[in-house]
């Protein structure tokens, strides 16, 4: 690896290497049959057939307005289909109480297009909430957030809040936050949305190494010179509302 | 690309400080800051009326106990009595009765002193038959004590008869009785106001942060963890509210009972001391203030858990 974030840090490493591996065979996420519409709107998604498998690795892309935000949300289960089933970890999802939606959430890394950091909290604040919301004491995580923070270059900025850090490094903050629960399934909406072509560089090659240590990565996107450049990936392809898959070149 | 991410300056340890307890809800807003001054006024006013409370239910006590630590016997000259005769008989008896400590028979000058206020002075009362009273101390309050008097009185001197002020003491019980379920009644209504500012308030925090609170969801927040932050967050401006009513509160009767010991003897202090004795709230009594100010403080916060839950309850 010839650009950035070769400078992993050990026990990060070793930390996200050693997250469960799901039961093999069984996909993170499968959708079956799956539309969705707006009241009595047409259609926003339909026919949604496809699954995740662990330790895979997928761009989500399409034309603006296709329907990737609404996909995603979908996935991360913010949105609830109108017709056809969606299976989280093997279990539907129709049927989860919302005791079981929080364990499948903490399984399931998020970034979003807008970051969504919490603005009055630090980015050590920011980047420990998924662990705190897990009831974890301050004491037992704190090592552990600060070597991420480091990993993703954020050593420094601990102390900032999000409103004086910049574009790249809110995204970097936002994709710490995601990974610091060493996530099975992680779900990116245009990480690279907001930063020159190569800082996006660089966080893909971050996605890519964590794709390596295990875990499955599902990266929406629209920018295809990107794509092109990681051509082992799965395509999922969104257009009118309906899903093509192209499978990615042998890496 | 060969930029090194990781400065080897930043792999030293940092200068940063973490606030373990950071809140997840936002401190500072104009709507809490509302909540306090409302939750203020409200423990102000709720501890105002319990002490009054207290202070009335003190006096009446007090009041009572005293008032019945006297019995009184009137001595009414019948055609043919000699009055003098008939307290003398009364006074002996009662001094040789069981449980008295002293016995005070008024004289006919002192008597009649007591009918000026209404009669006017420089009358001639001789011909009035006016009964003479003597003011009978009691060790304690032993009903049967009193039995005893009156049944002696009552065989050894009929024109006497004992008044032992239960009647009196009844009404002042009941007046402030009265007066504390009405207090009681004014406190259960302020805290009932109280809560539904906070219920209010909770609800306008939820929806003023509902992305903070949808944050939370989808990295994993339970709602009870959730509804734990907004009882964190609100039992703060509770503690503060009731901190800031409580504290002017148990000054305003600081500076009451210094100025009722000012005004000790005047003759508007006289009367304020009647229904509120000195206005000492004595040490129980700002506990009890002290109290108060928990409570709200604990409910601010349970209150607002509640609410947050249901909300959240009712979110998809």
């Amino acid at each position: 690896m010839d650009d950035g974030w070769h400078l992993f840090g050990n026990t990060v490493k070793a930390a996200l290497s050693g997250q469960p591996s799901p039961s093999p065979g069984i996909a993170l996420l499968r959708f079956e049959n799956v539309g969705l519409r707006y009241g009595m709107g047409p259609e926003v998604v339909g026919d949604l057939n496809f699954s995740i498998a662990p330790q895979s690795f997928q761009f989500l892309t399409g034309p603006s307005g296709a329907g990737k935000t609404t996909l995603m949300r979908l996935m991360l289960l913010a949105l609830r289909p109108t017709r056809g089933t969606v299976r989280v970890f093997g279990r539907d999802a129709a049927v989860l109480t919302k005791d079981d939606l929080t364990a499948l959430r903490r399984r399931i890394g998020v970034v979003f297009q807008d970051f969504r950091l919490l603005d009055h909290l630090t980015t050590y604040e920011n980047v420990a909430l998924p662990l705190r919301a897990m009831g974890r004491e301050e004491s037992g995580y704190r090592a552990e957030v600060i070597e991420l923070l480091r990993w993703v270059g954020l050593g420094d900025r601990m102390d900032a809040p999000p409103p004086v850090l910049s574009g790249g490094e809110k995204q970097r903050a936002a994709i710490a936050r995601a990974l610091i629960v060493r996530p099975e399934l992680l779900l990116a909406d245009e990480p690279t949305g907001n930063v020159d072509p190569g800082l996006a560089r660089r966080l893909l090659r971050l996605f890519v190494e964590l794709h390596r240590l295990g875990t499955a990565v599902v990266i929406a996107t629209h920018d295809l010179q990107l794509m092109d450049q990681f051509g082992f990936a799965r395509r999922l392809v969104v257009g009118d509302g309906k899903l093509t898959i192209f499978d990615g070149s042998p890496s | 690309m060969n930029e090194p991410i990781i400065d080897p300056l930043l792999a030293a340890e940092p200068a940063a400080t973490f606030e373990s307890d950071a809140q997840l809800i936002p401190r500072d807003s104009v709507a809490g800051r509302a909540l306090v001054v409302v939750i203020a006024i409200m423990t102000f006013l709720a501890c105002l009326t319990a002490g009054a409370a207290l202070l009335v239910a003190d006096g009446s006590r007090g009041w009572r106990s005293e008032v019945l630590r006297d019995a009184t016997i009137q001595v009414k000259a019948g055609p043919g009595d000699n009055i003098d005769s008939l307290v003398a008989k009364a006074v002996s008896i009662a001094s040789q009765a069981k449980g008295v400590e002293s016995v005070h028979a008024y004289s006919k000058a002192e008597s009649e002193r007591l009918l000026e206020p209404w009669l006017g002075s420089g009358l001639d009362l001789s011909q009035l038959p006016i009964p003479r009273l003597i003011v009978v101390r009691l060790r304690g309050q032993r009903p049967e004590d009193l039995a005893a008097l009156r049944a002696a009185l009552a065989s050894a001197a009929p024109q006497a008869n004992l008044d032992d002020h239960r009647i009196w003491a009844e009404r002042i019980g009941t007046m402030a009785d009265a007066v504390v379920v009405l207090a009681a009644a004014l406190f259960a209504l302020m805290i009932l106001a109280m809560g539904t500012a906070i219920g209010f308030a909770t609800r306008g925090a939820m929806a003023g942060n509902r992305e903070i609170v949808e944050v939370l969801h989808l990295v994993g927040a339970s709602d009870r963890f959730i509804a734990r932050e907004f009882q964190t967050h609100f039992r703060r401006l509770g503690l503060r509210g009731s901190m800031i009513g409580g504290l002017a509160a148990m000054a305003f009767f600081a500076a009451a009972s210094f100025l009722s010991f000012l005004w000790a003897h005047s003759p508007g202090g006289d009367e304020i001391a009647a229904m509120f004795g000195s206005f000492a709230l004595g040490p129980y009594g700002y506990v009890a203030l002290a109290l108060v100010c928990a409570a709200v403080t604990l409910l601010t916060g349970l209150l607002s858990r509640e609410i947050a839950l249901r909300h959240l309850r009712t979110l998809t």
